[in-house]
Formats: structure tokens, C-alpha cells, sequence
């Protein structure tokens, strides 16, 4: 594991750390530049696809290599692991490559962690090697973990007590903004999710393409515009168009639509289309297959006590932490905080005190996205997906039910419930069905106590 | 470019199946909606109960045919008894977040491994239509032509008995919503307080409702996987769901055969379109894929953008549909 920064493209290194350290006392502090291991060889000529493969044994806790596995780079073709577990495959040219590791050839009882990420869709880009991860466990095939053949055993409980608290933390930057929207302008968003998945898709743009590139004429510009970015820039730019987007979607459709007098339930249809439509555009730019960033994608996990942990996780469990604490006091101290809460209290009152209602809602929709955005960077550090966003749907709106809709504050706590309640729940569930547990939490909130953990005990019928 | 083939095909699908279960999915959707103003996000669900409770019982109990059918009229109400019981005394938006919610969970659950020997999880449910095309009147794989329109001997089958189920809902639902049961209903729709101040039970009425067009959608779902020949988990995802939706506020909530009408507008649009830029010259073919690489491989990827814009834009200009009126336009705030 190497823990330097390498060069991409034609920006200079000592310019490109300098952002990057101004960026990184901007985003919280919390960043130890060091912490942050880049997989990239510097690579003067033709790019390579590379990656190992190799298995936990439970018993000692060594890694074992898995030597003989084929692996196949479409239209360039098949090699395979040597002794170590490694391989290499030198592509052409950067571009696009589908990269499928042929199960057969598998030994027994050697699966794959998650049988979805296979085949592999990855982007190489120029000058750079390109890491690819297939997770192997030994024994049986599910998605993150396995089934429950485990046991419940303290380590696994603690192991799991984490990912749901990362889970959770995540999901409370996503559901903030909803439960505020609702709060203020009565609006159950159903795109909200979109605005998740669209934050990791276009960091994943600034990572690989710079902040123009993705437009095709510009691509030619030198970094950071047409030449990729580290990801750390790219997902605070991610955040600000995330930001950008919800102002625009307030400006353009909903805030017309609310002063046209559309109903709340034609409202309701409309961001339906809108998320159907935002899902699918997203799928034709960035095509269907799973892909990971370009920067601390191939990271080993550190083991801290019973539980094991990637710093990149430990990272953004930190600075989610950090923003979500800051979310809090602005909305405890200052002005517009507390218009926020007083809008999403009772607007008539609110507006009565001469609280610039709209002014508010805007805030509440740039803040919003903003965050849902930097959540779907946080969620995309294992993988990103074009369809993500409704993938996690029911969490969410799980989340926001829990906690009181319309509330920041029960968003924060009902994620975090949802998140710990998922995760747990695989000590005696597939992990394949674990989400099937926000629908029940979501099913009982709503015969005991219909306005969530922190609402109010009004009349909602 | 070949328009005599084009319209031939937009033609034939103006009576196709996509039309048949769509339409009838819509009619259902048009009684929770359009006259109860239920928002139920999930009708996908209904059809994969509809279509699993047949598949389920011929597949793993290795019961006949018939009395599958009745058993996915039976989930279809267990589901909605399931999904409406917690939420109808709420707020609308409730039950449209546990609708959404549920069929989306249902397809991961029917696709769970564990399920192999009950659903065939990922592989799905294949030969368990038999016993209906035996009763087939119409050689399996000839051709029967009417002037414009042409079908499979066993499409044809399929599509005669589907146009019977259609139009038999819409006189169902056209005869209980002038019965005094609908009048009742649309008076929920309206004001359910004042409804339930003349002493009617809004409750039971909008259950019965979510019921009624559930068991209309799981018939629905049943008809697509009889034609298809297969049941499979994932062509139940959710933008069958808001297609119907789109269906629905096209023809116009709250009427009688806007189902119809929406899902003939729907699909001739669809059609054509695919094949009209199939059949596109080289040139401009050319041209589409070099500036925004449009090809056949995700013309259907536009499409659904077009569904969730065209969804967005009628919600927004014109909530009582194409043909609708405002008076019982249900888009309304209650």
C-alpha cells in the first residue's frame, strides 16, 4: 500500500497539493493527507488493469492468496492469478473496459462477496494503473458478508454495530433534507434520492473527466478542468452542484408550481416523474455497470480491536459525524436555522413574523441536496451505481418516518435506528433481505405511533 | 425509410397485450386513485402478487392452473389488506411511501436464494400456463390476419380472452361507481370528514377500494405472465408502476375508459417511436449517435426519461389528463 499522491495528466503536482490542502482545512480538518492511501502506480506508458485475490481464512485471519482464477478484460483478454493472487492485464488505450472474473474457474468453496459487481465496468484513464476489487469469502455467496452460517459471535456484532452506524450516519445526511422539505413546504420529495445518487455520479465525473470535461469540446482543457481531480476536490465540487441542483429544481418546477397553487399530491406525482426521469438520464450517461472512484478505492482494512475498518470509511464516519453536528448548531443558532425550524413548525405563524418563507425554502432545498449529494460521495466510496439513489428509497423514507416527518432532528435518529436495525439484522437474516427490515419498521412505526419518535402527537388522518 | 411497416406496427399494438395489461393495471389504479384518491405507488406489487400466487401454486404446491388463478386473486387481496390496514387512516402520502416501499420489497423478496424451490428466485417460473392454452380455439403458430392487424395463433388466444377480462373490469367499475358504494366513495375522495359525518365508514370505503383495484392488477400482472410464458422477479420493477401512473393522468383519473384510452396513447407513442428511429437513414442515424450517442442498445433508457418528464409536465399543466375534467379531477388537495 503506498501512501503518496501521484500525478495525473499534465497538472502539477505542487499546484495540485496546494488545492488539495486548502481543500482539505476546508473541509473539516479531519483529513490526515497520510491517512488516505492512493492505489495509483505512476505509469508512463500503456495503462494496466491489475488487482489480487485472496480470501480471509477465519481461523488464522491471514489473507490467502486464490492462485488460477481467470480473469478476462473484454477485447483484450484473459489472464491468470499467479502465485501472490496478483494479475495484470495492459490495456491499449484509456477508456471504458468490462472486466469479468470467471467464476468457474473459482476453487471450491471460494465465492464472491457480492455476485453483482461481476462483471465490472471500469474507467482507465490516462497515465494511471487501474485497481480492480473482486471480494472473495470463503464459504456462501451474499451480498456484504455473507449469511448468517457466522453465528453471533461478540466480534460480529461489534463488526456490524459499526457498518450500521455508517450506514446510519449516511443515511441522516440523505434524510435531512427530505424531512426539512416536508417540513417547510408539506412536499414528500420521492427524487430526493436521486439527488444522492446524482452527487456520487458527478464526483465520479471531476474525479475521472475535471470540472469540464465531462462536456465533450472541453474536454481538451488541462486540469482540473479537463483532466481528472483528486477525489477530495471532486466531491466538495460534487457537493456544490448537488447544492446547485436543488436550487435549480426548487427555482424552475416547484416553486412555480407552488405559486400557481399545483396541489400538494400533483406536487407529490410530479416528483415522481422527476425521479424517474433524473434515475434514467443518469443511466444514459453513465451507462449500467457498477464502478468505483479512480482515488482510495483498493484500501485495506485496518483492524481496530474486534472490528475491521478502511480508513476511507473511518474518514468519511468522521467528517459525516463532524457535518452533521454542524448541521445541528445551525439550526440551533443561527438566524436562518431557526427560520427553518419556525417555517417547518407552522408557516402561517412563521410568515406572520415576517420570515421570509421562500427565502427560507430555498435554503432548505440548496442545504438539502447539498448534503444528500456529499451522502451519495460518502455511500460511493464502495461503489457507484446509477441507480443507487432508489436502491436506498425505502431507507430513507424508513428513516424519515421513524424519526418524524418533518423533523431534522428524528431524521438523524430514525437514520441511524435504520441503519444499526438493518445491519443487525443479518446476524439471523440473509443479508440479501436485510432491507426487508425497513419496511417492517416503517409498517410498525405506522400502527403504533404514526408521527414518528420525535413528531408531534397531532391529528395526521 | 419503410412508414407502411412503421404504421403497421403502431397499428397492431393499438389492440396488443401491452395494452391489455397496462390498461387493466390502469383500471384498477383508476379506482383507488381516480375515484377513492388513493395513492398507490406500488401496483407493480399487485401484479407480481397476482402473477406469483398463480405461478407459486402450479409451481411448488403442483396444483392446476385454476385454482392458481384464484390463489393470486387471494394474495392480491391479502397485500392490500396488508398495505391498507396501517396506512388509510393516515395521511395520503403514507400509503404511497409503504406502497413504494412494498413492491419493491416484494421483488427482492421473490428473488431471495432461499426462495429457489417456492418462487425459482432469480431463475424464475417457466411452463405453467399449459392447462390455459389447451382451451386455445386458434392454431398455435399460424398467422391470422385482419386487414391491418396481424397475430399469433397464440397471442391471439391470449388477446381475446384479455379484451373480454378489460372490458368486463371497465363495466364492473363503471356499474359500482353510479351504484350508491361509488357515489360514497367519491364523496371520501371529496371530503372525508363530511363523509364521515353521514355516518359512512371512509376507512372500510378506501379499503375496499386499494382491494378492489388490487385484485384488477393482479389479474393484470397474471395476463402479462400467461402471454409471456414466464415469471420473472425483476421485469416487476418499478417503472411498470409509474408507467400505469402516467397511463392514468393521460386518459384522465375519475373516467371510464381514460385506462384505455391512456395506455392506447401510451403505447402507439412508444412504438412508433422506437420504430421510427430504427428505421432512420444512415445520416441522421449517424448523426444522433455521434452527438448523443442514441442507439438501439438505450433507446429504451429515453424512453423512460420521457415517461417521468411527460409524468412531471401533466401533473404540473394538466392534472385531470388529456380527456379528463376538472370536476373529477382527484390531483386535488383534500
Amino acid at each position: 500500500m503506498t501512501t503518496t499522491d501521484h500525478p495525473r495528466g499534465r497538472m502539477q503536482p505542487s499546484r495540485r497539493q496546494r488545492i488539495i490542502r486548502l481543500l482539505v482545512v476546508l473541509a473539516g480538518s479531519l483529513l490526515v493527507p497520510g491517512l488516505l492511501a492512493s492505489s495509483a502506480h505512476a505509469q508512463e506508458d500503456e495503462p494496466e488493469i491489475f488487482g489480487s485475490l485472496n480470501y480471509e481464512d477465519s481461523e488464522s485471519g491471514e489473507d490467502v492468496p486464490v492462485v488460477g482464477v481467470a480473469i478476462d478484460v473484454e477485447g483484450v483478454g484473459t489472464v491468470e492469478t499467479d502465485d501472490n493472487g496478483d494479475f495484470r492485464v495492459v490495456v491499449p488505450e484509456p477508456g471504458d473496459y468490462v472486466v469479468t472474473l470467471v467464476v468457474e474457474s473459482l476453487p471450491e468453496g471460494v465465492n464472491l462477496r457480492n455476485p453483482d459487481n461481476n462483471p465490472l465496468l471500469t474507467t482507465v484513464s490516462e497515465n494511471r494503473d487501474r485497481r480492480v476489487l473482486f471480494p472473495l469469502v470463503l464459504g456462501e455467496e451474499g451480498e456484504g458478508g455473507g449469511s448468517t452460517s457466522g453465528g453471533i459471535t461478540g466480534r460480529r456484532v461489534a463488526q456490524l454495530t459499526v457498518e450500521g452506524l455508517k450506514q446510519g450516519l449516511y443515511l441522516a445526511m440523505a434524510a435531512i433534507g427530505l424531512s426539512l422539505i416536508f417540513g417547510t413546504t408539506g412536499l414528500v420529495n420521492f427524487a430526493h434520492a436521486e439527488l444522492v445518487t446524482f452527487g456520487m455520479i458527478i464526483t465520479y465525473g471531476f474525479n475521472f473527466y475535471g470540472f469540464a470535461g465531462m462536456i465533450g469540446f472541453l474536454a481538451p482543457l488541462p486540469g482540473p478542468f479537463g483532466d481528472g481531480v483528486n477525489l477530495i476536490p471532486a466531491a466538495l465540487f460534487g457537493m456544490i452542484a448537488g447544492g446547485v441542483i436543488g436550487y435549480v429544481l426548487n427555482r424552475v418546477i416547484f416553486r412555480p408550481a407552488r405559486s400557481a397553487g399545483v396541489s400538494l399530491i400533483a406536487q407529490l406525482v410530479m416528483t415522481i416523474g422527476l425521479s424517474i426521469f433524473l434515475r434514467y438520464l443518469m443511466l444514459y450517461l453513465f451507462g449500467g455497470g457498477p464502478r468505483t472512484f479512480g482515488d482510495y478505492s483498493a484500501q485495506r482494512a485496518w483492524s481496530l480491536g474486534p472490528i475491521e475498518l478502511t480508513p476511507k470509511d473511518l474518514v468519511a464516519m468522521g467528517l459525516s459525524v463532524v457535518i452533521l453536528v454542524g448541521v445541528a448548531s445551525y439550526l440551533e443558532l443561527t438566524r436562518m436555522g431557526k427560520a427553518m425550524r419556525a417555517v417547518a413548525d407552522n408557516r402561517e405563524l412563521a410568515e406572520s413574523t415576517g420570515i421570509d418563507v421562500e427565502r427560507v425554502i430555498t435554503f432548505v432545498w440548496v442545504s438539502g441536496a447539498s448534503l444528500a449529494a456529499l451522502s451519495g460521495v460518502f455511500f460511493g466510496l464502495d461503489q457507484v451505481k446509477w441507480d443507487f439513489g432508489f436502491r436506498i428509497l425505502l431507507l430513507v423514507f424508513a428513516a424519515v418516518t421513524l424519526g418524524g416527518l418533518g423533523t431534522a432532528y428524528g431524521a438523524l435518529v430514525g437514520a441511524l435506528v435504520v441503519g444499526l436495525a438493518i445491519n443487525l439484522s443479518t446476524l439471523f437474516i440473509d443479508a440479501e433481505v436485510k432491507n426487508m427490515v425497513a419496511l417492517l419498521i416503517l409498517v410498525v412505526t405506522l400502527l403504533f405511533r404514526p408521527q414518528g419518535i420525535l413528531g408531534k402527537a397531532e391529528r395526521i388522518g | 425509410m419503410d412508414w407502411g411497416f412503421i404504421f403497421e406496427r403502431t397499428l397492431s399494438t393499438m389492440f396488443g397485450i401491452e395494452v391489455v395489461v397496462f390498461a387493466l393495471a390502469a383500471v384498477g389504479l383508476n379506482v383507488q386513485f381516480g375515484y377513492a384518491g388513493l395513492l398507490n405507488f406500488g401496483q407493480v406489487g399487485f401484479m407480481a402478487a397476482g402473477a406469483y400466487g398463480l405461478g407459486v401454486t402450479v409451481f411448488w404446491l403442483e396444483w392446476s392452473f385454476w385454482i392458481g388463478i384464484v390463489f393470486g386473486i387471494l394474495y392480491s387481496i391479502v397485500l392490500a389488506l396488508l398495505l391498507g390496514l396501517p396506512t388509510l387512516r393516515l395521511r395520503a402520502d403514507y400509503l404511497a411511501i409503504v406502497t413504494i416501499a412494498a413492491s419493491e420489497t416484494i421483488r427482492l423478496f421473490v428473488r431471495w436464494r432461499r426462495m429457489k424451490e417456492v418462487t425459482g428466485a432469480s431463475e424464475g417460473i417457466g411452463e405453467f400456463a399449459d392447462a390455459f392454452y389447451e382451451l386455445s380455439p386458434f392454431g398455435e403458430g399460424v398467422r391470422y390476419e385482419f386487414g391491418p392487424f396481424s397475430y399469433v395463433g397464440r397471442d391471439l388466444w391470449v388477446l381475446l380472452v384479455g379484451w373480454v377480462i378489460l372490458l368486463l373490469a371497465v363495466l364492473l367499475v363503471w356499474r359500482l361507481m353510479s351504484s350508491p358504494w361509488g357515489r360514497a366513495l367519491k364523496s371520501v375522495r371529496e371530503d372525508e370528514d363530511a363523509a364521515r359525518a353521514l355516518g359512512k365508514n371512509a376507512y372500510f370505503y378506501k379499503l375496499q377500494a386499494l382491494m378492489l383495484g388490487g385484485v384488477l392488477a393482479g389479474i393484470a400482472g397474471m395476463l402479462q405472465v400467461v402471454q409471456k410464458g414466464s415469471i420473472q422477479a425483476d421485469t416487476f420493477n418499478p417503472v411498470i408502476t409509474f408507467t400505469i401512473w402516467a397511463i392514468l393522468i393521460l386518459g384522465g383519473p375519475g373516467r371510464t375508459f381514460s385506462p384505455i384510452i391512456g395506455a392506447m396513447i401510451y403505447w402507439c407513442l412508444i412504438v412508433f417511436v422506437e420504430n421510427f428511429l430504427r428505421q432512420l437513414p444512415e445520416g441522421p442515424a449517424d448523426f444522433l449517435e455521434d452527438t448523443i450517442e442514441l442507439s438501439v442498445l438505450n433507446i429504451s433508457q429515453l424512453r423512460f426519461m420521457l415517461v417521468g418528464l411527460g409524468l412531471l409536465l401533466l401533473a404540473r399543466f394538466r392534472p385531470q389528463g388529456i380527456f379528463g375534467s376538472r370536476e373529477e379531477m382527484a390531483l386535488d388537495d383534500r
